[in-house]
């Protein structure tokens, strides 16, 4: 097929449980079953080289499973995930740059890591050199290299998580909410950075995020999550444009618009159901105002006929 | 007929620390009408929840309301002692925070703990108090109410708790609401249920609202008018509708700038260079200088203050007309 001729990750009906049961003795003196979570429940999806596919969705959707999948973090409990890459340029920017950055190592140190942990015997004068000139690239200057973490705001650290993850000479960068901890200014400068580094650099993102108004800036291909599964999947003018799944027809009217605010909304009634235990069939039909019988019992299969444009719902035209 | 509900003036809340004294809130004026919501808006650190916190009376100590006067429908509440605070906090304003559950203890049933809250400011009978709970319920959404409240917390979802805080909030019909980030810990679908039920019963009951947060997005759909916050103190205040479309602020217009668009495609955005100085390195003149591409001579010297109108910019730009 000619549009996977250039991808770099090819995911296909990838699922991913887990038992979330009572501990052993519980379950016996309670005679409860055990209990499975499926947290990616048969997600397929592919990302061209150099471009930025996005996962949407809201709390608890799957979209860090994915990512921990994607990375290697968690196996795969069924399905498959062929990366045509090298494994060792395959990096990872985390949600929360506090968290992520070691509170005892400086800066400098911080930025080498995966360079000596993938070419160990880089002489010294070649790190640091490479690390001058990653903190340059990320708009920090040389000196920050003999700063800690805790000497940074939250944008400038995630600009040093950025400068990391760039040490390894990446191909591929998982990005699970890399501003979700950030304010909007400081945002705008780490997605200008991330939007520039991907011209300059060639990288092809995954991109995770709750916010459709970031993902619609930053993404080539959205593909929008519900309960473990991709229910739409679009490039993202015409996501915006012609969204065809019920649930992403209610997310784009819910979601405030700075441009035309709507004091007068009808919000999405309900609540995301439990992972633990989804609706029958298509799983969204508790909240879905088209839903009918059908929807109830049968749950609208992933067609794989084509990639990267699908919609999984019996009303908007698949069978 | 003076309808003010909330009238804040010249608010100033400081820390004292061994390095020095820090002004966490400088001179924040600010009115909210019955019947109104005004949003207050700031990145992380402008002042905001400090702001809410002196108005309920809950500043943790060492940090202190140093000057100014906060007024409750023409009751000076600001120089109250705990006991006579904590009174009007729960009879006159009704406090919503982020996390639900800092509002709800969690070994009580939800119907035991609306019970006690209407016992304590109403003079029902222990089955009238237990039938308003059920009311409120039903009116801030909880479905299947007869089952749901003999539950604990824990046993409601994210969304559900933040209802019962309105709930709990509403209780002796405060005459104010202050909302201190009440959906940034939900989803999307939940954030725009919370905002809606908020705006219904504000409208209802002519309830004076207090609305912090640092989504813009919320006080676009939700607010009247907006207060900007930066370094601790005002940077613009108007109705919402001119704040978003023509903010007159050079902050609040790059804050505009930077929110990407849901329809508009910018290759890139805009952006303010730098970052909201800390509480001890706050520049001399307007707090927002060093970022700013307009500043003048004037701007590094002197602190331009919002008219005595208590809207508008607090620019040498818009005030004055002038930078040099
Ligand atoms: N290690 C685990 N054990 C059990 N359940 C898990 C585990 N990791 C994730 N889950 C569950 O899997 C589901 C998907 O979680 P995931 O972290 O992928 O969601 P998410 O879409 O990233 O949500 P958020 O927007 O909150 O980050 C959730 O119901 C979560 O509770
Ligand atoms: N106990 C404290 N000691 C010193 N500074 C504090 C203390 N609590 C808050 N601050 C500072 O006051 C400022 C305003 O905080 P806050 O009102 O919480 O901001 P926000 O707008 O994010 O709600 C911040 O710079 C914060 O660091
Ligand atoms: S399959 Fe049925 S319930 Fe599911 S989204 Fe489509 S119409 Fe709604
Ligand atoms: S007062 Fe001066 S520095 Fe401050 S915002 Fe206005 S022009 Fe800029
Ligand atoms: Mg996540
Ligand atoms: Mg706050």
């Amino acid at each position: 097929m000619s549009i996977r001729s250039n991808a770099i990750l090819e995911v296909d009906a990838l699922e991913r449980r887990f038992d979330v049961s009572a501990p052993w003795l519980n379950r016996m003196i309670e005679r409860k079953p055990r209990r499975t979570l499926r947290a990616v429940d048969g997600v397929d999806f592919v990302i061209q080289r150099g471009q930025t596919l996005a996962l949407v969705g809201e709390s608890g959707c799957g979209k860090s499973t994915i990512a921990k999948l994607v990375t290697g973090l968690h196996p795969p409990s069924g399905g498959n995930i062929r990366f045509h890459g090298d494994r060792d340029r395959l990096q990872m920017i985390f949600q929360d740059p506090f968290a992520s950055l070691n509170p005892r190592w400086r800066v400098g140190r911080i930025i080498a890591e995966p360079l000596r942990t993938l070419r160990p015997d880089t002489p010294m004068d070649q790190v640091s050199a490479r690390v001058d000139e990653l903190l340059r690239i990320v708009g920090l200057v040389a000196t920050d290299g003999s700063k800690f973490p805790h000497e940074f705001s939250g944008g400038q650290r995630q600009r040093i998580s950025i400068a990391r993850a760039l040490a390894g000479d990446p191909e591929f960068l998982v990005c699970d909410e890399p501003t979700s901890a950030l304010d909007v200014s400081v945002q705008a400068q780490v997605l200008n950075l991330m939007k520039k580094l991907q011209k300059d650099m060639g990288l092809t993102y995954l991109f995770i995020s709750h916010d459709l108004s970031v993902v619609r800036h930053m993404a080539d291909v959205i593909a929008v999550m519900y309960l473990g599964r991709i229910v739409e999947i679009q490039p993202t003018a015409d996501l915006f444009s012609n969204p065809l799944h019920p649930y992403t027809r209610l997310l784009l009217e819910t979601i405030p618009d700075l441009e035309v605010p709507n004091r007068d909304r009808n919000p999405m009634g309900g609540e995301v159901p439990s992972p633990v235990s989804p609706p029958s069939g298509c799983s969204f039909h508790p909240r879905c105002p088209l839903a009918f019988e059908r929807c109830k019992h049968e749950r609208p299969q992933r067609r794989a006929d084509v990639h990267n444009r699908r919609v999984a719902c019996f009303a908007a035209g698949q069978s | 007929m003076n309808d003010i509900v909330l009238d804040v003036r010249n608010l100033r809340v400081e820390f004292p620390t061994r390095r020095g004294v820090l002004t966490a809130v400088d001179d924040i004026s600010l009115q909210i009408r019955r019947g109104e919501i005004l949003g207050v808006v700031g990145e992380s650190g402008a002042g905001k929840s400090m702001t809410g916190m002196s108005i309920l009376g809950l500043l943790e100590p060492p940090g202190r309301i140093a000057a100014g006067s906060i007024h409750l429908s023409g009751d000076r509440i600001d120089n109250l002692d705990d006991r006579a605070m904590q009174s009007v906090r729960g009879r006159r304003i009704g406090a919503i925070f982020q996390d639900p559950l800092t509002s709800l203890n969690p070994l009580f049933r939800i119907g035991d703990q609306l019970t006690e809250t209407i016992l304590l400011h109403t003079r029902l009978t222990k089955a009238q108090a237990r039938e308003r709970a059920m009311d409120l319920m039903r009116e801030v959404g909880i479905p299947a109410v007869e089952e749901r409240i003999d539950n604990y917390p824990h046993q409601f979802s994210g969304g559900m708790r933040q209802r019962i805080v309105i709930a709990l909030a509403l209780c002796a019909e405060p005459e104010l609401i202050v909302a201190d980030e009440p959906t940034t810990a939900l989803d999307v679908s939940i954030q725009a249920q919370i905002t809606a039920l908020l705006k219904r019963l504000c409208r209802e009951r002519g309830t004076a609202v207090m609305l912090v947060t640092h989504d813009m997005g919320v006080i676009a759909e939700t607010a009247d008018r907006v207060a900007v916050m930066y370094a601790g103190r005002l940077a613009e205040v108007g109705r919402v509708d001119d704040v978003v479309r023509r903010p007159q602020h050079p902050y609040t217009a790059g804050l505009m700038g930077s929110i990407p668009s849901l329809r508009k495609d910018v290759a890139e955005l805009r952006m303010i260079p730098g970052s909201m100085p800390r509480l001890d390195a706050i520049p001399a003149g307007c707090a927002f200088n060093p970022r700013c591409t307009h500043s003048g001579p004037r701007c590094h010297q002197e602190i331009p203050r919002i008219g005595v109108e208590q809207s508008g910019a607090a620019c040498w730009l818009q005030t004055q007309g002038d930078v040099a």
